[in-house]
């Protein structure tokens, strides 16, 4: 494990736009942490499974059927001004040159 | 009328016994938070008209439930249709959802009437309040000091008799802190007890629903209302249990409760460990028998707890891109972009393995550590926080020293186990301090009995802050 972060990459990948304080300021609490953190290699973890679910729940489905209730067009834009023909206008992902 | 003493409990009897009505009840409340809220800051949000129309409906409708009548508060997490909704964070400043949360809308089909929406610090990440995009909720038992975080208009709206409850979410303490600083009895129910459904995500394998009462029997009420499948959480339990009063009144006798020794073997302030040890006394008085456990792994609980979290939440809160709702992303506050950052970099290529792998792995031991405290004993008992609430300003600029104030609640979220923070006593200083019980998964109705027996010796839910 390595403390140094690249936090222009890191933003980059979580879109964030930081300031050069910001940056700054990041990068030596993200180091802070990170140290900190570093105490978990001292932990034998060989042959240990990865635990995400904790209940021991596995493959709950629902019936394959249509849900009941959904939004209506109008209901699911409702939260954005950006829309045009009841549509969402999201911003260009693809260059085209 | 002064409603500001009473409990779930004192309302239902009341309409019973036709003390008051459901209007004056709910007039009251209002007029409580109208006084209180410029000072305290609990509410974000106060639904005033809906609330008098709701009460005034509710006095001619049939009874609807086991809460018919009763006021609560809604920490701003939890999605209301119709009702502005921020996650205390300025990206959400103007969001109004299109449905409501099914623990809300349970609560409300039990008759329950929402008075508006409590702050917290902003997506829920905190652990004083002072991360809220909307300012901080002062601490009724001293402005001075922090009420804890994230719930923290939860836990004061509560103490300061602004809701009979209220409901919060606990993802690594954010129900039992602020109960443990405002003198309130705060539930981390067991993970995939109640609906994460319209919930504000914060980290997806920890989030448990919750809620603030002043009494335990008030919060094993509520549980009752809101535990349960809903086809529409796919971590929930798919059994349905609705009576979590039933241990209620059972004495403690033949019980064993296990102190954790790395819990309370160093860090503890002196009021803490005073308030502590008195509490133990007053178990073993109640019958319970005191052992010591031990939970080896305790120590690397927070290095796991800040990989696994600001993991998911930095994946969680990918989806604010302020397309459909809310506004862009220059919009998040620094304790966000703080967790993105942690979270993306722990996730990201080549890291992976090092960082997120290794805490679940690590995770796994920590949970094994509970299962095998559990065959020796019925219950946990520890401090909910190595110290008594601090003061405004204190931590804000440490992010690791905030950080490690959790020590002691978020083991149990990694293991996915209840707790039950319950108030003990006072600092010297006059500021609460709670207990937590904790118990294997879906114990909720053996925490609630040790809880209750606790609480009707020391009866400290009598106890008001001056305002």
């Amino acid at each position: 494990m390595s403390a140094d972060i690249n936090t222009r990459h890191i933003a980059n990948l979580a879109n964030l736009t930081l300031t050069d304080e910001e940056h700054a300021e990041m990068q030596s609490q993200l180091a802070d942490i990170l140290g900190y953190i570093q105490k978990l290699n001292s932990v034998d973890t060989s042959n240990i499974e990865p635990t995400a679910q904790v209940t021991g729940l596995k493959n709950v489905t629902r019936e394959d059927n249509t849900p009941a209730e959904s939004f209506t067009q109008e209901e699911a834009l409702s939260g954005t001004e950006k829309k045009h023909n009841n549509l969402f206008i999201v911003d260009k992902l693809v260059d085209t040159q | 009328m002064d409603i500001s003493k009473l409990t779930i409990v004192d309302i239902i009897d009341g309409y019973k016994e036709k003390k008051f009505s459901i209007s004056e009840v709910v007039g009251s409340y209002i007029e409580r938070i109208e006084k209180l809220n410029p000072t305290l800051n609990a509410f974000i949000t106060i639904d005033k008209d809906s609330a008098l129309r709701k009460a005034k409906e509710s006095e001619k409708k049939d009874f609807k439930g086991v809460l018919h009548g009763v006021p609560f508060g809604i920490k701003d997490m939890f999605l209301t249709k119709g009702v502005r909704t921020t996650a205390a964070a300025k990206i959400l400043e103007d969001y109004i959802p299109q449905y409501t949360g099914t623990a809300i809308t349970k609560l409300e089909e039990a008759g329950a009437i929402s008075l508006g929406k409590l702050n917290h610090d902003a997506w829920a990440h905190g652990s004083s309040g002072e991360n809220s995009d909307f300012g901080n909720t002062l601490n009724p038992w001293n402005k001075d000091y922090i009420p804890g975080g994230s719930s923290s208009g939860s836990g004061v709206a509560v103490t300061a008799g602004l809701s009979t409850f209220a409901t919060g979410t606990d993802t690594g303490g954010s129900i039992r802190l602020p109960a443990s600083f405002t003198n309130t009895v705060g539930l981390k129910p067991t993970y995939g007890l109640v609906s994460r459904y319209g919930v504000i995500s914060m980290a997806s394998s920890l989030d448990s629903i919750g809620h603030f009462t002043k009494t335990v029997k008030d919060s094993a009420r509520i549980l009752s209302v809101t535990a349960g499948p809903d086809g529409k959480d796919a971590t929930l339990r798919q059994t349905l249990e609705n009576d979590y009063e039933e241990l209620i009144g059972k004495d403690l006798k033949d019980l064993k409760i296990g102190v954790p020794k790395e819990y309370v073997s160093e860090g503890l302030s002196n009021d803490v460990k005073e308030v502590f040890e008195k509490a133990l006394r007053t178990l073993e008085n109640l019958g319970a028998e005191i052992i010591e456990v031990s939970l080896p792994h305790t120590d690397e609980g927070i290095a796991v707890y800040y990989i696994i979290q600001p993991s998911e939440v930095s994946s969680n809160l990918a989806r604010y891109d302020g397309i459909r709702y809310g506004k862009d992303r220059s919009h998040f506050g620094k304790e966000a972009k703080r967790r993105i950052m942690l979270g993306t970099y722990t996730l990201s290529s080549g890291y992976y393995d090092a960082y997120y792998k290794k805490a679940m792995q690590v995770r796994t031991l920590i949970k094994k550590d509970y299962d095998d405290a559990f065959t020796k004993t019925d219950v946990l008992v520890s401090p909910v926080s190595p110290t008594p609430p601090w003061k405004f300003g204190e931590k804000a600029n440490d992010p690791l020293a905030m950080y490690l104030s959790d020590a002691l609640t978020v083991t149990i979220n990694l293991a996915g186990v209840p707790g039950l923070a319950v108030p003990a006593g006072f600092s010297t200083n006059n500021l609460p301090i709670g207990i937590q019980f904790m118990g294997p998964h879906f114990s909720e109705k053996l925490l609630f009995q040790v809880g209750h027996a606790f609480e009707q010796d020391t009866k400290l839910y009598e106890k008001e802050p001056t305002i």
